[in-house]
């Protein structure tokens, strides 16, 4: 049985902003289970009390004093975007309906 | 000639940075068209650093450690002005506005910097295959794989296009590459190196590193990179100790432990080569016996969870806003699809999705959390581990380089090269791949010595012994 579906590949896609193809979803469908089917060694491990590790090194609660440094250029920023006007970057209409 | 020789020369002025650079370009000239290491080549600007670093040392200044010393950057490290692309169609043309903190310290430290290496795009891939730009070939053998992801940097030092290089190593990165083009390959301890302008996979398990073509070169280059940064908030605030001069300090009395869950496996020349390290270990000196440490065969299932996972989260910010390539929709989200569509690679989508599909509601705890709990106990078996021994030995990849193709249908069958190289990753802990000899295709073979957390200082005076052994 798959693991993962053709239907399941479309929504992972929506969540991630990825434009897919028909041929796309099978070809995903079947690479993502085969790997999900060697992840299943995970599913059998007793975890059970195991904290998870999200970070190798245990550092916390870095800090820096709050001072005001030199950032970046904002017009060498810019100038790498795709599209900017005055200052800002520029972006296709992002409101279902014009103001 | 090695990068300790060379800046030893340059600083004492017996040979001139210019003439240094001249001969790098040079074999780069001859070769680099058959084999494709970088995706940039800064004949100019390498030339320009060369006499910049001749001019303070006729005015009796000491440029520093690695004076004149040609350096080729993976092309995941940011360049200001320079071109830094991943090897991916999402970010051609892209110059950085900010020089990554290990640009600046090598600079620093009076290296010339000759080019952006090849890479598998965003260093998803063990082969340099899943560039955008076309593969880079292995110098011992053009029809084989350089390993990957950081392929172009392992390859440009075994073809002498640099003394040394820098790689990223998330997975295996740079250790794998390093075995299979016969050069020294170094991950250290997470946080040693500031990660401040690496462009981010995964980035609990991202680590920086040097590739060269001896161990006292490769510890000399990380002395350089290594230490504190305040840019990078994961950097370890720990005064960087030297590298370089214990290398000759010897393994008498080490205890050192083979991994027997990753010598099962591999192919048999790689393993009569692992037997053959180990037993110069021994004949120097050091204590060396069978070691067992269970989970680590779980390390590639929880890596692709873990790794995938936060490649996701981190390739989110590829959309077409700020930087890089745009293809325009109707709407926001049209033009977020429809960019992040063109401007990916198939790998990159594939993880894309699988790290998403693990994130996602239902899923979480079953895949992303599991991971998370199953690097908990890995960690723990590894210390374990060190308890009874100072350092670990290992193959650094189950064959010799492949040839070009024969992976790249089956993304499993790729993911499966880099099993030995994962654990450390997932640990966090340092390793390098030292060039042990040669396979029954005549291709190199790499071994691998494993340390504790901050453990480089024991990892590279073993590693030193290993390579006297060959001599």
């Amino acid at each position: 049985m798959a693991l993962i579906s053709r239907e399941d590949v479309a929504h992972v896609a929506r969540l991630a902003r990825l434009d897919v193809t028909g041929d796309e979803l099978d070809r995903f469908a079947e690479q993502l289970g085969a790997v999900l089917e060697h992840a299943a060694d995970l599913a059998a491990l007793d975890t059970g009390g195991v904290p998870p590790t999200a970070h190798p090194y245990p550092l916390a609660n870095v800090l820096r004093d709050d001072v005001v440094r030199p950032s970046l250029d904002r017009d060498e920023v810019l100038a790498m975007a795709p599209a900017a006007e005055d200052g800002r970057f520029r972006v296709p209409r992002i409101l279902g309906e014009a103001p | 000639m090695g990068a300790v020789d060379l800046a030893r020369q340059v600083r004492t002025g017996a040979r001139t940075a210019r003439d240094v650079v001249e001969e790098h370009l040079a074999a780069i000239d001859d070769r680099e068209s058959d084999l494709h290491a970088f995706n940039l080549v800064l004949a100019e600007e390498a030339r320009a650093a060369a006499d910049e670093v001749d001019r303070r040392v006729a005015a009796g200044d000491d440029p520093g450690p690695l004076a004149g010393v040609p350096v080729a950057l993976k092309d995941n490290f940011c360049t200001r002005g320079i071109p830094t692309t991943c090897s991916s169609r999402i970010l051609e043309g892209w110059r950085p506005p900010y020089d990554a903190t290990v640009v600046t310290r090598l600079r620093e430290a009076g290296a010339v910097v000759v080019g952006k290496t090849n890479m598998d795009e965003f260093a998803m891939g063990s082969s340099t295959e899943n560039s955008a730009f076309g593969p880079t070939r292995n110098p011992h053998d053009p029809t084989r794989v350089p390993g990957g992801s950081s392929g172009g940097s392992a390859a440009a030092v075994a073809a002498g296009f640099a003394a040394l290089a820098l790689g990223s190593d998330t997975g295996g990165s740079i250790r794998q590459p390093a075995a299979l083009c016969g050069v020294v390959g170094v991950k250290p301890t997470y946080g040693v190196v500031s990660r401040y302008g690496l462009v981010a996979f995964a980035s609990s398990l991202d680590q920086i590193g040097p590739f060269a073509t001896d161990v006292a070169d490769a510890a000399l280059a990380l002395e350089v990179i290594a230490g504190h940064d305040r840019a990078d908030s994961t950097s370890i605030p720990h005064a960087s100790p030297s590298f370089a001069d214990v290398v000759l300090q010897g393994v008498d009395g080490l205890r050192i432990g083979v991994i027997r869950e990753l010598v099962e496996g591999v192919d048999p020349d790689v393993g009569t080569r692992l037997a053959e390290a180990a037993g110069a270990l021994e004949a120097a000196g050091a204590k060396v016996d069978e070691a067992s440490v269970p989970t680590t065969t779980l390390g590639l299932s929880a890596y692709y969870v873990l790794a995938t996972a936060e490649a996701s989260s981190n390739l989110a910010r590829y959309d077409g806003v700020r930087y890089g390539l745009r293809v325009d929709g109707d709407d926001i989200t049209a033009m977020y699809g429809a960019t992040r569509a063109a401007g990916f690679g198939a790998e990159v989508k594939r993880r894309i999705m699988l790290g998403t599909y693990a994130l996602s509601a239902g899923y979480y705890d079953a895949y992303y959390g599991q991971a998370q709990r199953a690097r908990t106990l890995i960690l723990r078996d590894f210390e374990a581990a060190y308890a009874s021994y100072d350092l670990l030995l290992a193959p650094t990849t189950p064959t010799t380089a492949f040839e070009l193709g024969a992976k790249t249908a089956d993304p499993l069958t790729m993911y499966l090269s880099d099993v030995c190289t994962i654990p450390s990753n997932l640990t966090g802990h340092p390793a390098i791949s030292v060039p042990y000899g040669r396979g029954d295709d005549g291709l190199p073979i790499g071994v691998q010595l494993l340390a504790p957390a901050l453990g480089e200082s024991t990892m590279f005076r073993a590693a030193a012994a290993l390579e006297r052994s060959l001599r």
